[in-house]
This record gives structure tokens, C-alpha cells and sequence, in this order.
């Protein structure tokens, strides 16, 4: 049993207590306690069940490490499944379930996979559900996704908000430990710019616990006395609650701070900070790993750092009877603290034949039973630990004795936290006399100039020794101050530590070390996913010689935890399987984060409202109020159709086509993308930028012209306008505007940089209203200001000047086929001028069209929409434009390319028009046209033509010109269509109607 | 100066500033001839890279944005710099095409380095300093105006959503507190 002890704990405030429920059931814990010590101080030591065989699994950690304790935490719209225990605060009312059973956590159906075990070892899913495959789909997966997964996945909209925060700092450490401050003071001293990172919610690390002295103090006050001297310089922040959660090149990092997890309120929850630090500290401290001996799963069974952690932190008891087992001398802090808390230490069994150093000597003269060569043959109990059965280490698991206990701690040594120091490159050492990989400093992960931006400090770097510890750190604030210029020639004072004698530990990744199969199938190596070491082996004579394939095939290290506890373990297994040494299988990679980060952090504040940048032209509220339905198109919102008051959008469509075919119609054009080209040079840039010529174009005039991409396929088209001998002003589409003046720096700074061209975005400066139709130029009229007539503005002409008083230029083009004037005027003056527009048509019928009025208008007339009839493989020839390809000039972006053999090849994809030969089918945009067996290719627009009174399409057929009268055959959505290939130009071939 | 949407519900007041007249100038700055006929038409020396003196802002290697002074007009400065500067030279009203933001208040930083990539401490960012950069996903320019307050540009279509995204970052109780 798990119980709260009658004093300690020194994070906690006995004078505060919180309720909060597990399972529904109301327990109470106090102010500083996490959910895993207020879980154990209510003698909850099982806390879930395991992945595949569904096994009670009970706290084994303090930490992030913790393999088992993960809980669906909160309810509706807070709801989150897979939260730490370990590292969750509690707070007044928090509710958390345990994950992974049913019907319920102490009867679990699940378990009956435990008595299966045999027939589920490693890669089960990949022997098993082979065949047949229709069952994949139907029976296997849907079983499988069931039985997968730890927590349930929210159902309710995430309900917090999220944020990001740049940081720019000299010195970034990680890690609030002693080599961390130690670090921090030494750069902080220099004058560096530092910020500090720690995950938990209190400083101090293991010197919160251990019992070191530093300079005549003890841990805790040794802390105190730093952080006293480290709060007063202005230059070092200190901030808990945030992990340095990965590192990435050029001294990027992210930290992620958990704002309110263990205080709910109105900030928002969590804060991705995105950090550049010129030099990265890491001082992530060590991990305990686990000991393999069967049984040590069982709830009761944890790390002996965890269990002196309970004690020394949170006043909590792991056990009243606890048995120690090792391979090292730190341990036998967990016994002396076990001990000094009043609680039984029966034995510890150490599997060092010679034992420890002075930390034992202290054990034995306090009366503790130490058995050196032993080990833990296996934990006996079920949803707890009752006994262990001691054996020799040596041997194959003979029990010498059984000793009842309720709790065993386990240390096998410590794996350094070297995830940061690996995430952008940084490579290991193997430090075989303390069995564990470490930073090697003559390969650090490398910046810009090819030098090493990360350096680690303390236990990180292998320094598990208080006095090495400070060592490693005060050398790496040094150089890193230097490095980034901020270095102090005298050496701080030595501290003076108590450093105790410490013997060797012996690297165990067995227990015993010839344990049979019986006892290797329950010793768990990786807890979160059920990987035994009997499954790794497995895998090795299986051929899984890559520790990345057996990490893939057992699933050793994946999930949550990745393999924070069982990877080093399961790489010696593996190499002693495959007898290798373990430097030669090496470790598999570390990748950000060091644990999982919420996905709302990584969103930020890009959620609801704040998703998307949404653009929005000077009319938009008028479009608003007018009842527009909308449509987006590239950041912009545009009016889709204007319908009215019972009207159904369809009909909408076809009554602004005929308002405008048959009077006149308004549009916003504003969203087109304008980009002014201007200098001596401006012609020439254009001639190469567009395939037709563009210099010939006199000022005042205006020509439709086509880009290319140097692959020679279409990516944009417009009209070019010449305002003045040496200034363009060139129109792209809405979402091509932004891409298009990229395209054209990109040339001009790169290619062209001789060239005296300057080019300006200047979308956003005009409202762009078009008024199209046989009625359009007595509306201009009527405005005045400017002569508008077919003799002063004719047809690709624009004039500039007042109408109605608003500075303006007006463009004699048209995308409808009809009269059309687009006229520009300063954003602001915008709705004044479609106000004005709209009053001086009342008597026309003038009526606003959107978007679909639009491109039905365009495709009756055969234009193209680059993105609809071409899709990043189609050239102007493809189009039948060829004619707005020169053949005249000597180069033009493109033009190398159009001359591929393939793009000059029979047999190409041609637009042409389509006509059903039913009136009354359309033919769905998409569908393709197949004959005997092959796609001929694909319909690219189709639209219900009211002006024709029957359905138009266009298509990009395989030579769709030498086509023309074939009826071709259509399958879609289940229904055949015949349509006959025909001119695409359905309306006013002669192009009659808008040059008038 | 004048408003036409504020907001002070949050730890900085966020205000959408009525039109302001601006100017973008397109010219070879590292000409000598070109910067001392500026320096003469503009009243002032051309700013340094990533700097703003006396309203005129560095954008580029080639480009300046001049806010245009109370008294007189972008059409008359346009003329003015058109016909000044004797090198090839783009000078064009952009007035209508930007959105302009105040952001008043201690911690403006802290609202702007929520969504701008730039180190934004005081040792790092002060008066004088001009940003071309984004905030969250919108492409921005700020630099500041006094000591407590940030301006802030960015295209005319973004001004709501930019006005949103500003309130946003600047609620009371979101403030990272390490400026």
C-alpha cells in the first residue's frame, strides 16, 4: 500500500487541500502535489491497464519518463486523453479516468489477451492478418483500431486557446537543475543574455532530493542561494512550466509552456515559445532505467529514484515495505531515504557481486540487509506487489528466498537526457564502465558556420557526480559565453562538495543473467507498448538486425513515451541477441519533441476566426448587406452569386447573366492582381516575362498577354496595359497576384539584374469595378467626366481622368464578351463609384453579378481560367493559343521549354467545346472522357448556358482539334454522357458585341 | 492622427487609424547622386537598412516607404520625386493600399512578438528600428513611435482580420511578461 506520510514533502502545502476525482471517485490531495503522488497518497497505486495485453499497471515514475500513468483527463470541450500523471498538477475539481480497459480498471475484459500472451508475441498483426484481404478493410482493421490506442480521442471542439512567443536570447539553457543554474549564474556573471527553460514547476532537480552538499549547504538551500543570485541579474530570465521541447538548425528552439494545466483559467492554455539562441545549454539531466526481471510490471514496482522522489517531494509513501534492487550506488539513496521516512527495507539486492561504495556502507550500518550477486527472480501478485523471490544474478532464476514486500524500487542505471543534444545531429559516445551513451563533444550538432550551437552540462553530459556535475557546467556557460562574446577571464570560486566514494556500476540487461524463457516473456522492457525481452529477441533471430526495424516490428519505444525508459534497455538485448556490442546497433534517432506537445500549441492562435488570413475588397460590406453568397479564392472572399429574397442561387446566376447580356451588370474586379512594371528597360523585362510581345503595345493600349513557367506551361494570364513609355501596368488573377510579382523579382534579381526594371504590387491600391453590357457605356455617361465613346475608348484602349469627380482610369477590356469598361479608382473610393454606378444603371436594369455569373459569361465566350482549363501541364499551343505566343522574339521565359520534344509531340491534350447531345444533361466538371479502354482526357468548366438555353463545357481532349464533330463518351457519378467535340467559342464568334 | 476602430479592453490599446498618405519609392539607393537628390526632396538622409528616420522607412535594398507629412499630398509628393530624381525611379501613391494600426501601451511588445519572428527587447529594438516582417500570417511592417507605441502596416484587404488578430493577442491575461 501507498499511503501519505505524516510530515515532508517539499512541495507541498499541508495547510491546502484539493479534491479532486479518479474514476469518479472523490480523493483528496494538497497544493503542489501531482496527480500521481495524490493518486499514491490515496493508496491508488494501479492507474491503468497495458496496451495489448491489458496488464494493471501501476505509476513506475516521477516524470516525463513515465511509461504507464497516462489518463483522459477533464470532460466535453476540455477533454484530453494521454495526460501524464506524473507530471499533471492537481487542481480543485479535476477529473481524471484511467485509459485502455473494460468494463472497468480493476475488471478489465482486455486482460484475457494477458493468458494469450503466447500467441500475440512481436509483429502478431503482421503474421495474423494476412489473409483474406477483402478482411483487412471489413474485420481486421476496424477490430484493430478498437482494441489500439491509449486514450479516447475529444469529441467536443477544443475550448482553449493557444499561442506562440519569439524569443531572441544569447544563451538558451534547458534545464533548471543544479547544472543549470550553475550554468546560467557562470553566463549570467559574462553579461550573456539568458533564458532559462524548466519543465517542472519547482527548480532543483535531484538536488531537490538527494542528499548533496555544496559549500557547506545542503541541496534545497543550495538551490535557494542560487536562484536568490540569479533572480537579480537583469540579463538571465528563469521561467518553469515550459520544456525545451526540440532543437532545430540555426539555434532555433521551441519551448513548450504549459501556461494553466495545473490552474485552469481565462490565459491561454498553452504557449509555444519559438527561441533563436545563439548557443543552447543542455542540461537535461539523466533518466533511471529499469532493471529486466520478470515481473516487473506489476503495480508496486517503480524507479528507486521515483520512490525516494514520492517521499522527499510530495511526503508520499510508495510503500511500507520496499525492496531495493541495483546494479549501482544510487539506490541505496532510495533505501536511506525509505529508511529515514520510517518505512521497511527488508533487502536490497544488489548485482555487484563487490556491492557499493560509501552510499552501501551508510545502508548497512543503519541495519539494512544488503545481498550482493542477487537479483529478483520475479515480483509475485497480480494488481500488486506481495513478494519478490531472490535469486543469484549469475544464474538462471533458482529462488533463494522469498521476501514479502509491497513495493520494490528498481535503478539499472541512468541514460542521460541526450534528446536535445541529438535532435539536430549531435552525436554519442558509449561510456561502457557506466553503461550509457553521452554527448561527445568533438561532434556537436553544427550551425551556419559549421560550429557546434549545442553544448551539454551535468548528468545530460554523462556527469552523474555532483562535483563533475558543476564541472561540465561552469565549462559549458564558458563556452558558450565566449562564443557569443561574453566571457570572463577569472574562473568562478570552486564550490566545495561532499563527494561520496561511489563504486562502479554493473551493466545488467537481464535479470538474472540467464534467465529462461518463462522469465524473459514477463520482463518488460518498454512498458507503454508491451514489448518484453522475450519479443526483442524474437525479432533478432527473426532477422531484425537494424534497431530502427526492431523498433518498428516490436514496437519498443514508440507511442507516447518513446522509449524514455526501455530504449537503452532494448538495444542491449538486441545487441546481445545479435552478439554485438551495443555502440555497433547504436540508438534509434531522436526526433522533436521531447515529449508530445499539444497540437493547439503548435496551431497557436490560428483557430476559429484567426484560422486563415481573410481579404476582403472595399466593397465588401456592400456585397455583404446585398445578401452575396461568398466564395474564396486564394485569401479573398468573393461574391459568389447576389441572391434575392426567396431566390435560389442557380436562378441568381442565370438573372445576372441576362441582366448583363441583355442591359448591364456590375462586378468587383478588385481582387485582380495589378502589378506596375516601370523603367527604362520595363518593355524588354516584359517581352521576357510574357510569351507574346509586349514592348509594340503603345501607350495607351492595352493587350492580353500569357506567362509561362520556364517548363513552358501556363501560369498566369492578363491584361497588360502600357501607361507610359517606360511604365506597364500589368493585371494577374486574384489568387496569381502575389506569385506573379515573386516570379518577376525573382527573375530581375537573379537573371536580369542588369536590366533597369523596378515592379510594384499594387493590387491593393485600386478598386476595380467592371460595368459590362450593351447598355454599359450610357452608364458611364451618365456619370461624365470623361469621353467614353467607341472613338475616344476604343476596344483595348483606357483613358484616364475624373468620372463623376473620382480620379480614374477606365480600361475598355472584357472577360464577359459584351461593352465593358473596368474601371480603377483609389481603394477608399470604391463604394462611392459602385453606388454611383448602381444609380446611374437603375434605369437599365443594372444589377450586381458575381463570380459564377462571370465565369459562365467567360466560358460562352471560350476563355480560359488558368487553374480550370490548365492545371500546371498545359501550354498556350494545348489552349489554341498559340497566337499569343511570339515567334519573333529571341527568348521569353518558357520558350526552351515549349520546344521540348514532348510538348511539341502528336497527341497532346487540346481544349475544345463540348455540347451533350442531351439539352438537358451537363456534363460534370472532372469526368473523363474513356474510348476503348483510355482516358482521352478530362472536362475542364461546365456551365448551364442561359443565354443558349443549353449546357456548355470545355475539355482538354487528346487531339481534341483533329476532333471536332466526334461524339466521345463520358462516365461519371455512375451515368454515361455523349457529348459532341465542337468550337469552344459557343457565343459571338466574330467577338462582334464588345467592340462596339 | 484619427481612429476609425479602437479597442481597450486588453493590455494595449489597439487602434485602426483613419487613411494615412504614403508613398512608395522605388530607386537605386545605393546611388550617391540619387540618395543626396533624396536627401534634399525628402528633408532628410535616407535610412539605414531595417531603419525609419523622419518617416521615410527602409523597405529593400531599393525601396523606401515615406509617410507622407500633415500639410501636403502623396500626388504632390509623387511629382515631386518623379520629376526630382533624374535616375530611373517608381514613386507611387499606395495611400488606399495599406491598413495602418497604433498599438499603445507598456507591453506592446509582448503582443507583437506573439506573431512577429524579431527579436523585439528593448536592447534590441528600439526607436529608429523599422521591421518588414509578418505577424501570425499577415505580411507587416511596424516600427515604433514612441516609446509605448508601435505603428503597424499592412494591406488594406487584411485590416480586419488584422484588427482581430491584434485584440486577440492583446487580452489582459495572455501576457507572456518576460520584456
Amino acid at each position: 500500500m501507498s499511503f501519505r506520510l505524516p510530515e515532508g514533502g517539499c512541495l507541498i502545502d499541508r495547510g491546502q487541500p484539493v479534491s479532486f476525482s479518479f474514476n469518479g471517485k472523490a480523493m483528496q490531495g494538497f497544493a503542489g502535489d501531482t496527480l500521481a503522488s495524490a493518486l499514491m497518497a490515496n493508496d491508488q497505486r494501479m492507474v491503468g491497464r497495458s496496451f495489448k495485453y491489458h496488464r494493471p499497471r501501476g505509476i513506475m515514475a516521477s516524470g516525463v519518463e513515465e511509461p504507464n500513468a497516462l489518463m483522459n483527463m477533464e470532460e466535453g470541450a476540455r477533454f484530453e486523453p494521454n495526460q501524464r500523471a506524473t507530471t499533471q498538477e492537481i487542481f480543485a475539481g479535476l477529473q481524471a479516468r484511467s485509459q485502455n480497459h473494460w468494463p472497468s480498471l480493476g475488471f478489465d475484459i482486455g486482460a484475457l489477451n494477458n493468458h494469450l500472451s503466447r500467441f500475440l508475441p512481436a509483429g502478431f498483426y503482421y503474421k495474423t492478418f494476412m489473409k483474406p484481404q477483402w478482411a483487412w478493410k471489413h474485420v481486421f482493421e476496424p477490430i484493430i483500431r478498437r482494441s489500439a490506442g491509449l486514450g479516447q480521442v475529444p469529441g467536443a471542439r477544443d475550448a482553449d486557446r493557444y499561442e506562440h512567443f519569439y524569443v531572441y536570447t544569447d544563451i538558451l539553457i534547458v534545464g533548471g537543475g543544479l547544472a543549470g543554474f550553475e550554468a546560467a549564474l557562470e553566463a549570467g556573471r559574462a553579461g550573456a543574455r539568458v533564458l532559462l527553460l524548466e519543465q517542472s514547476p519547482y527548480y532543483g532537480g535531484r538536488a531537490m532530493v538527494d542528499d548533496i552538499e555544496l559549500g557547506g549547504r545542503s541541496g534545497p538551500a543550495h538551490i535557494a542561494h542560487l536562484l536568490a543570485q540569479l533572480e537579480r541579474m537583469e540579463n538571465v530570465t528563469l521561467r518553469l512550466r515550459i520544456q525545451g521541447a526540440g532543437v532545430f538548425d540555426h539555434g532555433y528552439a521551441l519551448g513548450y509552456e504549459r501556461v494553466n494545466d495545473h490552474a485552469p483559467d481565462t490565459r491561454p492554455r498553452h504557449r509555444l515559445w519559438r527561441i533563436r539562441a545563439a548557443r543552447i545549454i543542455s542540461a537535461t539531466g539523466a533518466l533511471e532505467r529499469p532493471l529486466s526481471f520478470a515481473g516487473n510490471d506489476i503495480p508496486g514496482v517503480m524507479l528507486a529514484g521515483a520512490a525516494r522522489d514520492y517521499i522527499r517531494l510530495y511526503g508520499v509513501a510508495p510503500g511500507a515495505r520496499t525492496v531495493v534492487a541495483c546494479n549501482n550506488d544510487d539506490a541505496y539513496r532510495t533505501a536511506l531515504a525509505l529508511h529515514g521516512a520510517g518505512l521497511e527495507v527488508p533487502l536490497i539486492v544488489d548485482a555487484r557481486l563487490k556491492g557499493g561504495g560509501e552510499l552501501a556502507e551508510q545502508a548497512r550500518s543503519l541495519g539494512i540487509r544488503v545481498a550482493n550477486g542477487h537479483a529478483i527472480a520475479r515480483v509475485n501478485g497480480g494488481k500488486q506487489v506481495t513478494g519478490v523471490e531472490v535469486c543469484l544474478q549469475s544464474g538462471t532464476g533458482g529462488a533463494v528466498e522469498t521476501i514479502a514486500c509491497d513495493c520494490v524500487a528498481m535503478s539499472g542505471g541512468f541514460s542521460p537526457v541526450v534528446h536535445l543534444w541529438s535532435h539536430c545531429g549531435g552525436k554519442l559516445n558509449w561510456d561502457a564502465a557506466n553503461g550509457m551513451f553521452t554527448p561527445d563533444p568533438a561532434r556537436p550538432p553544427t550551425d551556419h558556420n559549421g560550429e557546434g550551437f549545442v553544448l551539454a552540462a551535468g548528468s545530460a553530459f554523462g556527469a552523474l557526480q555532483t562535483d563533475a556535475c558543476i564541472k561540465s557546467a561552469i565549462s559549458a556557460a564558458r563556452q558558450a559565453g565566449e562564443e557569443v562574446g561574453r566571457s570572463l577571464a577569472e574562473e568562478p570560486a570552486p564550490r566545495r562538495v561532499r563527494q561520496e566514494q561511489v563504486a562502479s556500476p554493473l551493466p545488467v540487461w537481464a535479470m538474472p543473467a540467464k534467465a529462461p524463457y518463462a522469465l524473459r516473456a514477463k520482463s518488460w522492457l518498454d512498458f507503454q507498448n508491451d514489448v518484453k525481452v522475450s519479443d526483442v529477441q524474437l525479432a533478432a533471430r527473426e532477422g531484425f538486425e537494424s534497431v530502427e526495424h526492431t523498433k518498428r516490428y516490436t514496437t519498443l519505444g514508440m507511442a507516447t513515451d518513446q522509449g524514455k525508459l526501455s530504449n537503452i534497455n532494448g538495444l542491449a538485448v538486441l545487441a546481445d541477441s545479435l552478439a554485438a556490442e551495443i555502440p555497433q546497433v547504436g540508438t534509434t534517432t531522436f526526433r522533436p519533441p521531447y515529449t508530445p506537445i499539444s497540437l493547439g500549441a503548435i496551431a497557436g492562435e490560428a483557430a476559429g476566426r484567426l484560422f486563415k488570413p481573410t481579404r476582403k475588397t472595399a466593397m465588401h460590406e456592400w456585397h455583404a448587406r446585398r445578401g452575396a453568397i461568398f466564395e474564396p479564392v486564394g485569401d479573398w472572399l468573393r461574391p459568389y452569386a447576389y441572391p434575392q429574397q426567396g431566390e435560389r442561387v442557380q436562378d441568381a446566376i442565370n438573372r445576372e447573366i441576362r441582366a448583363t447580356r441583355n442591359g448591364v451588370g456590375l462586378f468587383d474586379a478588385s481582387t485582380l492582381g495589378k502589378i506596375m512594371v516601370k523603367g527604362p528597360d520595363a518593355g524588354r523585362f516584359l517581352d521576357l516575362v510574357y510569351t507574346n510581345m509586349i514592348s509594340s503595345l503603345k501607350p495607351g493600349k492595352c493587350r492580353y498577354g500569357l506567362m509561362c513557367n520556364e517548363n513552358g506551361f501556363l501560369i498566369d494570364d492578363g491584361v497588360v496595359a502600357r501607361l507610359s513609355e517606360d511604365s506597364f501596368l500589368c493585371h494577374t488573377t486574384t489568387g496569381g497576384a502575389g506569385n506573379i510579382h515573386a516570379h518577376m523579382e525573382e527573375w530581375l534579381q537573379t537573371e536580369w539584374w542588369d536590366l533597369e526594371v523596378f515592379t510594384l504590387d499594387l493590387t491593393e491600391q485600386f478598386a476595380q469595378i467592371v460595368v459590362a453590357g450593351p447598355e454599359a457605356r450610357k452608364v458611364l455617361e451618365a456619370l461624365g467626366g470623361l469621353d467614353v465613346s467607341r472613338a475616344a475608348l476604343p476596344f483595348m484602349g483606357f483613358v484616364e481622368g475624373e468620372l463623376a469627380g473620382i480620379k480614374a482610369r477606365v480600361f475598355r477590356i472584357s472577360f464577359s464578351g459584351e461593352l465593358s469598361y473596368e474601371i480603377a479608382v483609389p481603394a477608399g473610393q470604391g463604394v462611392l463609384l459602385w453606388n454611383l454606378l448602381l444609380q446611374a444603371g437603375g434605369e437599365h436594369g443594372i444589377a450586381p453579378y458575381g463570380t459564377e455569373a462571370l465565369h459562365v459569361m467567360r466560358a460562352e465566350k471560350g476563355f480560359v481560367v488558368v487553374g480550370d482549363e490548365s492545371d500546371g501541364t498545359v501550354t498556350p499551343y494545348d489552349l489554341g493559343m498559340g497566337w499569343a505566343v511570339s515567334k519573333k522574339k529571341d527568348d521569353f521565359i518558357g520558350k526552351r521549354g515549349m520546344q521540348r520534344s514532348f510538348l511539341t509531340a502528336e497527341g497532346r491534350k487540346q481544349l475544345v467545346g463540348l455540347r451533350t447531345l442531351s439539352d438537358r444533361e451537363k456534363l460534370p466538371e472532372g469526368a473523363h472522357a474513356v474510348a476503348d479502354g483510355k482516358a482521352l482526357g478530362h472536362v475542364t468548366s461546365s456551365y448551364f448556358s442561359p443565354t443558349l438555353q443549353h449546357p456548355i463545357a470545355m475539355a482538354l481532349i487528346q487531339n481534341g482539334q483533329a476532333r471536332m464533330g466526334e461524339v466521345l463518351e463520358f462516365r461519371a457519378d455512375g451515368k454515361l454522357y455523349k457529348a459532341r467535340v465542337v468550337d469552344p467559342v459557343f457565343y459571338d464568334r466574330k467577338g462582334a458585341r464588345q467592340d462596339v | 492622427m484619427s481612429f476609425s476602430e479602437i479597442d481597450g479592453s486588453g493590455a494595449v490599446l489597439v487602434a485602426a487609424q483613419r487613411r494615412v498618405e504614403m508613398v512608395v519609392l522605388k530607386a537605386d539607393l545605393s546611388n550617391k547622386t540619387t540618395r543626396a537628390t533624396l536627401k534634399k526632396l525628402l528633408g532628410g538622409p535616407v535610412p539605414a537598412p531595417r531603419k525609419i528616420v523622419n518617416n521615410v522607412a527602409w523597405m529593400a535594398p531599393d525601396e523606401l516607404l515615406i509617410m507622407v507629412p500633415d500639410g501636403s499630398s502623396a500626388d504632390g509628393l509623387v511629382a515631386l520625386l518623379n520629376a526630382g530624381v533624374k535616375a530611373p525611379v517608381l514613386a507611387v501613391d499606395v495611400s488606399d493600399a495599406r491598413a495602418v494600426f497604433s498599438l499603445k501601451g507598456n507591453h506592446a511588445r509582448e503582443v507583437l512578438a506573439k506573431g512577429a519572428p524579431v527579436d523585439l527587447s528593448p536592447g534590441a529594438f528600439g526607436p529608429g528600428d523599422f521591421r518588414r516582417t509578418r505577424l501570425g500570417q499577415v505580411a507587416v511592417a511596424f516600427w515604433l513611435e514612441a516609446e509605448d507605441e508601435f505603428q503597424l502596416v499592412c494591406f488594406a484587404s487584411m485590416r480586419e482580420f488584422m484588427f482581430d488578430w491584434l485584440v486577440n493577442a492583446a487580452q489582459k491575461d495572455s501576457l507572456p511578461g518576460y520584456f
